[in-house]
Formats: structure tokens, sequence, C-alpha cells
């Protein structure tokens, strides 16, 4: 169990609200592990210290039995790939150019790149069907479209886990399916590792093999979709009358977030 | 739209944009080489070149002494500054970062003055001080303009302003407590001025332009991942802190130095990569080479106007980037806004 992305005990001050504390767990090659938990929770924050972008105050991360802060940025980069809440471009690259980026660690010093890398670039935008955005400019995508791409990226970067934060947080239904059933087709054919970080819980919890839930930087509870996703953890955590059931179809746990004025009706 | 620019950068297109490039550069170079008071023909140059046919000794004078070491300082000059931009444009994810807008240029002018005044030599020390206080320059806008980590487009650009200003009153200040008789030189320094150019200036930048632009290309990819975001570029493998402080060092190396030999010209690393990304797109492999040399050609056609407009007089050459440069930036301003997401 010790080869894959792990965390042992790891704590972060990160201001003076709150610190990431106690935090361990791992994520193993083939399971997609949703991360949970209110806003400011220490999600984000979480993740970067998992790619070694922060390092933890205490605690370490381990990358294949090492620990993360012996990698160098390159080495890191061919193990671990991160998906980005939202990526800013302020210059005009064309969908390809992006996508080809990802293929930087694996670059020696000659600048351009081969054939081998538009081959892995092909074959990723093939994977996340974003080949015929190939020549369009990064601007010009949509939401759901722009999301792909970067997992397209992060595919090139021939990585064996993947991060990704909130992915679907600014897409509507149709596409936050798309990019889980994406994530899962991708674990399934090629095995990696994966981290998503989500507020579509119900949806997050039909698609991940564990659930770990965070609040104000501590692992409140960690585990299957069923055992972390509950009427009362829920409620506790994100101080909110929710209805927590089965979703009749897949037998997951199924949100619903209840008005305050039904919550009262009720008595909850 | 991208148009017919959506090829990818190779070798090959790097290298033939690169040999257009150049050749209109020396097309430019040849005909600034033959305007001026005294006309002489392209024939004449051409023969005077290679070494053949009569040039009498007047305008060989001409030729060698006054037209020649100004044409190369001004390609030298333009090609630094340009690069500057390209750089501070990527590394700041701003594209109206530029030395002069940041208050690079007149920072470098106040080390160069400060030079002069303590009466250190004209090709180490001088270049020297205004490499350090151009460097000092950079971090401290830098400093002040960045809020949570982050470089925010208009801060940065009000502090380059403010910076600018204050600077620009430090050299009044230099200028008005100066003799008569050097008053009028440090004027036209302020304003750019490629006038008194001679070749040890040349031969002084030449090596560090090349060495510094070497290792910027080196860093080319880098920039290109840069631009998307300094923590992208980091989870892809980038070392962001080291290349940015290269880049920085290398930077405020040439662009201190040619301000010392060139006074402050604006607006040309704004003008020049700002077009060539426009033609040939935002990947540094290419942009960084084209812009570097279309900042030469521009400087060496906006010198030869310099000389000519006013003629028997001569304008200093950091009028007539302004004149272009300042309606350019306002019509990016305008076009734009200051969210700056699209090329």
């Amino acid at each position: 169990m010790e080869s894959g992305l792990i965390l042992k005990s790891i704590s972060f001050s990160y201001s003076n609200h709150w610190n990431l504390d106690g935090i361990s767990f791992g994520i193993q090659k083939g399971e997609i592990v949703g991360m949970i938990g209110p806003n400011g929770s220490g999600k984000s924050t979480l993740l970067r210290i998992m790619d070694g972008l922060i390092r933890a105050d205490t605690g370490e991360v381990l990358l294949m039995n090492r620990p993360i802060s012996s990698y160098r940025r390159h080495e890191i980069a061919k193990q671990i790939a991160m998906v980005p809440q939202e990526s800013i471009f302020r210059f005009n690259f064309s969908v390809l150019e992006v996508v080809l980026m990802g293929r930087f660690a694996h670059r020696g010093l000659f600048p351009f790149e081969e054939k081998e890398d538009l081959e892995i670039a092909r074959e990723s935008m093939l994977r996340t069907g974003t080949l015929d955005l190939a020549r369009r400019s990064i601007h010009e995508l949509s939401g759901g479209e722009k999301q792909r791409v970067l997992i397209a990226r992060a595919l090139t970067q021939k990585a064996q886990f993947i991060l990704l934060d909130e992915p679907t947080s600014q897409l509507d239904i149709r596409h936050k399916v798309e990019i889980f059933e994406l994530i899962l087709s991708l674990v399934q054919a090629q095995g990696f590792g994966v981290m998503v970080v989500s507020h579509d819980i119900s949806l997050a919890a039909q698609y991940c093999n564990r659930m770990l839930l965070l609040n104000k930087g501590r692992m409140h509870r960690i585990g299957s979709p069923a055992e972390v996703v509950t009427t009362d953890t829920i409620r506790e955590v994100y101080q909110c009358p929710v209805l927590v059931d089965k979703n009749p179809i897949t037998q997951t746990p199924r949100v619903t977030v209840l008005a305050k004025r039904t919550a009262a009706d009720i008595a909850i | 739209m991208r148009g017919a620019r959506d090829q990818l950068v190779t070798p090959m297109r790097v290298v033939s944009i690169g040999i257009i490039l150049s050749v209109v550069l020396v097309a430019v170079a040849f005909i600034s080489l033959s305007m001026g008071p005294a006309e002489v023909s392209m024939g004449t140059i051409l023969g005077w070149c290679a070494g053949m046919g009569s040039v009498d000794q007047t305008t060989s004078m001409i030729l060698a002494d006054i037209r020649l070491p100004r044409i190369l300082l001004a390609g030298l000059v333009g090609f630094t500054l340009s690069l500057g931009g390209v750089v501070f444009q990527a590394l700041l994810r701003n594209p109206l970062a530029e030395p002069f807008i940041l208050g690079v240029s007149s920072g470098a002018a106040i080390g160069a003055i400060g030079g002069i005044v303590l009466g250190l030599g004209f090709s180490v020390g001088v270049p020297m001080l205004s490499f350090i206080s151009a460097m000092a320059t950079i971090l401290l806008v830098i400093g002040i303009s960045s809020r949570h980590g982050g470089l925010e487009s208009s801060t940065l650009l009000l502090t380059g302003v403010i910076v600018n200003a204050f600077f620009t009153a430090v050299i009044m200040f230099f200028i008005a407590t100066a003799s008569d008789s050097r008053l009028h030189s440090m004027l036209f320094w302020l304003y750019g001025d490629l006038s008194q150019s001679k070749y040890i200036q040349f031969s002084v930048c030449l090596p560090l332009v090349l060495i510094v632009s070497g290792v910027i290309y080196f860093f080319s990819r880098h920039l290109n991942l840069i631009v998307g975001g300094e923590e992208p570029a980091l989870q892809m493998g980038v070392e962001v802190e080291i290349v940015k402080w290269i880049a920085f060092i290398g930077i405020s190396l040439v662009t201190g130095v040619v301000v010392a030999f060139s006074g402050i010209i604006g607006f040309v690393g704004l003008i020049v990569p700002h077009l060539m990304r426009m033609m040939l797109g935002p990947d540094h492999r290419l942009l960084i080479p084209a812009s570097a040399l279309g900042g030469a050609i521009f400087l060496v056609a906006a010198d030869t106007v310099a000389r000519m407009i006013i003629s028997p007089s001569e304008l200093p050459v950091g009028v007539i980037t302004a004149f272009l440069g300042a309606p350019f930036f306002i019509y990016l301003l305008k076009k734009r806004g200051s969210r700056w997401n699209q090329d």
C-alpha cells in the first residue's frame, strides 16, 4: 500500500483562521478519490501540498516511497499532473500549443517538439474529445471545452496521478457528467490514481471509490461514499440543512439541500 | 482568430523568419547609411563596403565615423529594448509591460547619471551603475505592485508611472545642477539620443546582448509556460523562480547598459513585440528572435527619421518612438480594457 501518493500527518498553517492538521491518507493507482468540504476548508491547499507546490510545515508527502521534497519539479511533473481550477491565458495560444505544454518535463535541452510529442498530444486530445479544437484559440473555447483541453494537457504529462481542482464548478449538469465520465474512462483505460475536488457531492459519490470530507483543515471522515456522505456528516460540516438518502438507481448517497423554511417545518 | 499563423513553431520556421528579418534589417541599414544632409548614393555605399570604387575622404568619414556607428548602436539598442519588452511581458503576464513603461529605463538613467556625477568611466563604471539601478527598479516596481503574491495589471502600470515620475524629477534635479555646457546633451540623452554613438559602445554592448539573448532564448519554452501562470508552470516542471531571476538579471543588465549609451528610448519594447505577436503568434521560441530583430529594424528606421525630419537639425530618437508609441499604447488600452484576456 506504500507505492502511491501518500500523505503522512501533514500540517500546514495557512492564515490566522485555521491550519491543515493531522492529514494522513493516500491515493493508489486505479482509484478515484473525491475530496469534498466547505469553501475554505483547505481543499485546494491540500491539493497543492500533494503536488509539492507548497511544503507542509510538518509531516511528509511520499511519492512512490520517496519524499516529494526530494524531487525536482520536472521529475514531479512526470508523476503528478494537476488540472487547475481555472487557467487564464493572457496570450493567444492555440489549443494544440496549450496541450503540448504538458510535454515540457519530457523534453531535454532541445526546445522544439518532436514527433513523439505530437503523437502523444494527438492521442490525449483524441481521448478527451478535443482533437477537432486543435487549431482554435484557447480564448474561443467554452468552459467545458477548456476544462477538457486542460485535462488533455495533463494527460500529455504521462503522469501516474492526476489531481483535479473543482473541474466541474463552472459547468452545467451535462458537462459535469461528461467530465466525470472522462475521468472514469481514463482511470479504467490507463490506471491513473485520481484525486478530484468537487462540490457536486451526489455526482462525485457515483464516480469515486473513496471520498475525503475536509472540515476546517482537518479530515472529518474518509471512506466509501456511503460512509462519508451521510445526513449527519454533511449537516455538521456544511452547517446547512440537508437530507442524504440513497439514489434509487445507483444506490450511492444523494444529497438534497433543504430550504431553511422546509427544514424548520419538519424540525430538522 | 489565428488565421494564417495556426502552425506550430518549428526550427525551420524560426530560421526562415530570422533570415527574412535579418535581410530587412541589412536593407534598412543600407538605406539609413545613404540618408543624411549629405546624400550618398547606394552605389557609392556598396562600393565603399566592398572596399572598391573611389570614395572621397569626406564621404568615407561621414559613413565610417558618423553614420555607421550610429546605425550599429541603434540596431543593438532596438534589439535589446524589444527583447526586454517580450521578456517583461511574459514574466509579468502583462502585454503592456516594457522597460520604459515600468520605469526601468529611467531607473537605469538615474544610475548612469550617478555614474557621470561620480566621474566613473563611460565604458564600464557608468553602465555598471546603470545595470544595478535598473535591477533595483525592477525589484522596487514588482515589490510595490504585488499583492497577495499576484501582480495586477493596473497596479503594475500605475507603479511604473509613479516610479517614472519620481525618477524623472531626480534626473531633472541633476540636470538643473549641471553646468550649462552639459545641459543640452543631457536633455537630449533624456529623450533617447543616438547622435553620440561610437564603435566602443557597440563593442561593449554586443557581447553582453549576445550572451543574454542566448540565455533568454534557451528559456523561451519556459516562458511559454510561465505566461499561463506561475503555478501551472511549476506544476508542469518549470523551475519558475530560477527562470525569473535569470531573466530579470539578464534584462536589467542589457537594458542598463543600453540606457547608459542611448538614454531613455520608450515604447520600442511595446510596439514591436505586439506587432510580432499579432503576426507570428505568442510562442516565445519564435517571438523572441522576431521581436529582437524587429526592434533593431524599428529603431534604425526611427533614428533615420529622427536625423532627417527637421534636417539639418536633429531630434532625439525617443521623440519619434514616443510619437508612435504613446498613441499605440492608448489604442491598446482602449481596445483591450484592463483585462488582457485577448492577444
